[in-house]
């Protein structure tokens, strides 16, 4: 008898998800709960100044008085604040001046998850902050980045040696009252990548930070921080997993890119966070404000590959207030089992002369629940300017959804904006074809749904679209009903 | 070594609590062309949809031997691998994968089955302007996405082209006659004569005699009902030509 598809499902339904493992790692953790000496607590722990104690005290103050919001196509249960842990670090944390020096288990789990900095150094030229629960714990080619200007640290780095950066440009793109996580994220947010690119320099290699969720309890709130300065250049990747836990774990991360005249950002995300088991339970809460502003002729890209998460709820946009300024989204968003994304993004053109293209596919499995959301709003001002946005849908099963929710407010007549959509399904005949050919049917459904997605890992840098499209394949496997 | 390639014995199989073959018996030498001809709904699709191991039909009864091997439960991707080739009637598009990727990954997949490397870049590429000079496929064709905006001409030459590049041991053409100009019959036709040799054996389906001016068949198989009712030589399909098929539905009544 042949390989049959039950055989698949049940083989898959052992197979744990792959970066479900814990670091036996010491950690140095803050109390659970949520209130004002907590926040105190998490700016000493860092040896912050006044000025940004202060900031984080008065997103806290903000938050208080703000709800959480609801109108995304995601049901979930409200995280309990008061019972979240909202700082974790690996312990014994000292200056580290070589790897050498970095807590063996640490590298191991870097290992596990295939970004060992040692090859990383080596092969492939890539620079990578590695962030485990709230503290970044290596960051590599710091040097080498030195001798161009380029700064690339951990946030609680740049906090003591370029405090005049991050005051001149933090919460500018994301202010702490733009929405509900935002505010949270501003009062309690932990560590993670800043980055500065001095002007007219090409960064002559990928930036990339590692996110990592360990210890249990914990939630997650780390804030970017990416400045490319006039006419530079950066391209910018960040991955993330998580340990399998049956709780729901809370992930809220800020990110602001600003990109100055003539400056390009090329932002890059595959998300892999733990998407909770087969019948929905523990799993990520991926709750994520992404947003970056361009100035005159400059241009940001935001590429995503998401995978994981338990409930997804995230927009990377841009501002496009220079004129002739370009921005980008292309998204892949994969759901299966009891996964839910509501996720999209929003151009807002100001600019004469702007331009967005927005290529967002969705590809739902299981019972899964997929939205794409997207605005598109252009300004009295956006003399000229310019959208094209394409939403398509792909379907597995009869059980999942796909839902398409495009906004588009234009305020000027002389722009044009451009709106397609398809919905699809993941064809018998389809499959089929590919095994009367010699294709077995895991491999057909990953080539088609490479297929579909191909437009959006082309813009991927070299070394992770390979990586994407084996999680693509790895996600969606037995997933066709 | 025998010279039989397929055998069907007393086939039964149905869709939907529908019985469409109803004992239908078939043997199928090296070196052999069959036509299968009949007329609508007589279950010349599902035939040859059985034969490629679809699984949306459900086989009551009987066997089929290929190679002296029973195949009747075996997946269709290890049928194709033994040599097995269904030319679809309607091609399915498959966008955003390439043509060659496409066949690049089926032998592949294939040759990993039977414990060869992967095939050479540079030896894929030689193979595949030399099969696609045989079915005159436009050069840009084979870099598009699988079947994709192809027209109707375009996607039954590409599926001789596959057919070509995987070398079957089996080809069943079904109705690939279909939506085809008279030139384009030609040269699909020459394209399968071209492939034709004593080691492997070609089934086609079709509803015209026309496709067997250029397919010259060795027999001629008339299917109604989900049954083989008449057998004869390619003057059986001239004779139908004229005749139609009721004529030879009142004599299976009888």
């Amino acid at each position: 008898m042949s390989y049959t598809e039950k055989e698949l499902k049940k083989e898959l339904d052992n197979k744990p998800y792959e970066f479900g493992f814990v670091t036996d790692i010491e950690s140095d953790k803050a109390p659970v709960g949520l209130n004002e000496d907590i926040v105190k607590l998490i700016s000493s722990k860092k040896k912050e100044p006044q000025w940004l104690l202060n900031y984080r005290l008065k997103a806290f103050q903000i938050w208080k008085t703000m709800k959480e919001p609801d109108w995304a196509h995601v049901k979930y249960t409200k995280p309990d604040f008061q019972n979240i842990s909202y700082y974790s670090a690996p312990k014994k944390k000292k200056e580290l001046q070589s790897l050498d020096e970095v807590d063996p288990e640490l590298l191991k789990t870097m290992e596990k998850l295939g970004i060992s900095i040692e090859e990383q150094k080596k092969l492939s030229g890539v620079a990578v902050d590695f962030v485990m629960d709230s503290v970044s714990v290596a960051t590599s080619f710091k040097d080498k980045l030195g001798e161009l200007g380029i700064v690339f640290c951990s946030f609680s780095e740049a906090v003591q040696d370029h405090p005049e950066l991050i005051k001149k440009y933090m919460g500018t793109v994301v202010p702490y009252t733009d929405n509900y996580y935002a505010a949270l994220n501003s009062a309690v947010f932990s560590d993670v990548s800043f980055c500065y690119i001095p002007k007219g320099v090409k960064c002559p290699m990928e930036l990339s930070t590692y996110f990592r969720i360990n210890e249990s309890g914990t939630g997650q709130f780390e804030r970017t921080l990416l400045i490319a300065d006039e006419s530079s250049y950066v391209s910018y990747l960040e991955g993330c997993t998580a340990p399998s836990r049956d709780e729901n774990q809370l992930h809220a991360a800020v990110v602001e890119l600003i990109a100055l005249d003539k400056a390009e950002i090329k932002y890059s995300t595959v998300q892999n966070w733990y998407p909770g088991d087969k019948n929905g339970k523990g799993g990520v809460y991926n709750f994520v404000t992404k947003r970056g502003i361009c100035g005159y002729r400059s241009k940001i890209s935001w590429t995503q590959v998401e995978t994981g998460s338990a409930v997804t709820w995230k927009y990377p946009s841009c501002i496009l207030k220079g004129d002739y300024s370009i921005g980008e989204f292309y998204s892949v968003a994969v759901t299966n089992n009891f996964q839910q994304a509501d996720t999209g993004t929003k151009m807002i053109h100001i600019g004469k002369n702007t331009k967005s293209t927005i290529i967002s596919k969705g590809i739902s499995a299981g019972k899964s629940q997929n939205s794409y959301r997207g605005l598109v709003k252009i300004g009295k001002g956006a003399k000229n300017s310019r959208n094209f946005s394409q939403c398509d849908s792909l379907l597995m099963t009869d059980q999942c959804g796909a839902h398409t929710y495009p906004y588009i407010e234009c305020e000027n007549p002389t722009a044009t904006v451009e709106h397609e959509a398809t919905t699809s399904k993941i064809g018998e005949e389809q499959l089929f074809y590919c095994m009367q050919r010699g294709i077995s049917e895991e491999k057909a459904i990953s080539l088609i749904v490479n297929g579909y997605a191909k437009e959006v890992l082309n813009k991927l840098p070299m070394e992770f679209a390979v990586e994407a499209q084996k999680l693509l394949e790895i996600s969606l496997e037995g997933s066709v009903g | 070594m025998s010279d039989i390639l397929i055998e069907i014995k007393d086939l039964k199989c149905r869709i939907d609590n529908q019985n469409i073959l109803q004992g239908l018996n078939l043997k199928i030498n090296k070196g052999e062309v069959h036509a299968i001809m009949g007329p609508n709904g007589s279950g010349k699709s599902t035939l040859s949809s059985v034969l490629a191991g679809n699984d949306n039909y459900e086989i009551t009864k009987g066997s089929i031997t290929f190679l002296g091997e029973d195949i009747t439960e075996m997946s269709p991707e290890e049928r194709s691998w033994k040599g097995m080739f269904l030319a679809f009637q309607y091609p399915v598009e498959i966008p955003g994968v390439s043509n060659i990727n496409f066949l690049r990954t089926a032998l592949n997949e294939r040759n990993k089955y039977f414990g060869i490397d992967s095939i050479p870049a540079k030896d894929f590429l030689k193979m595949v302007s030399e099969k696609s000079m045989l079915v005159g496929l436009d050069n840009k064709l084979k870099n598009r996405s699988v079947n994709e905006g192809f027209s109707g001409g375009e996607k039954k030459r590409n599926e001789i082209f596959q057919m070509a590049m995987l070398n079957p041991k089996l080809a069943i053409l079904d109705e690939t006659d279909s939506g085809l100009d008279i030139d384009a019959l030609k040269i699909v036709a020459n394209g399968v004569n071209k492939l034709k040799s004593s080691k492997n054996a070609t089934v086609v389906i079709t509803h015209y005699q026309r496709l067997l001016d250029y397919i010259v068949p060795d027999f001629v198989h008339v299917l109604h009902e989900g049954k083989i009712i008449k057998t004869g030589d390619k003057s059986l399909a001239l004779e139908l030509e004229k005749k139609g098929y009721d004529w030879l539905k009142t004599d299976a009544a009888i």
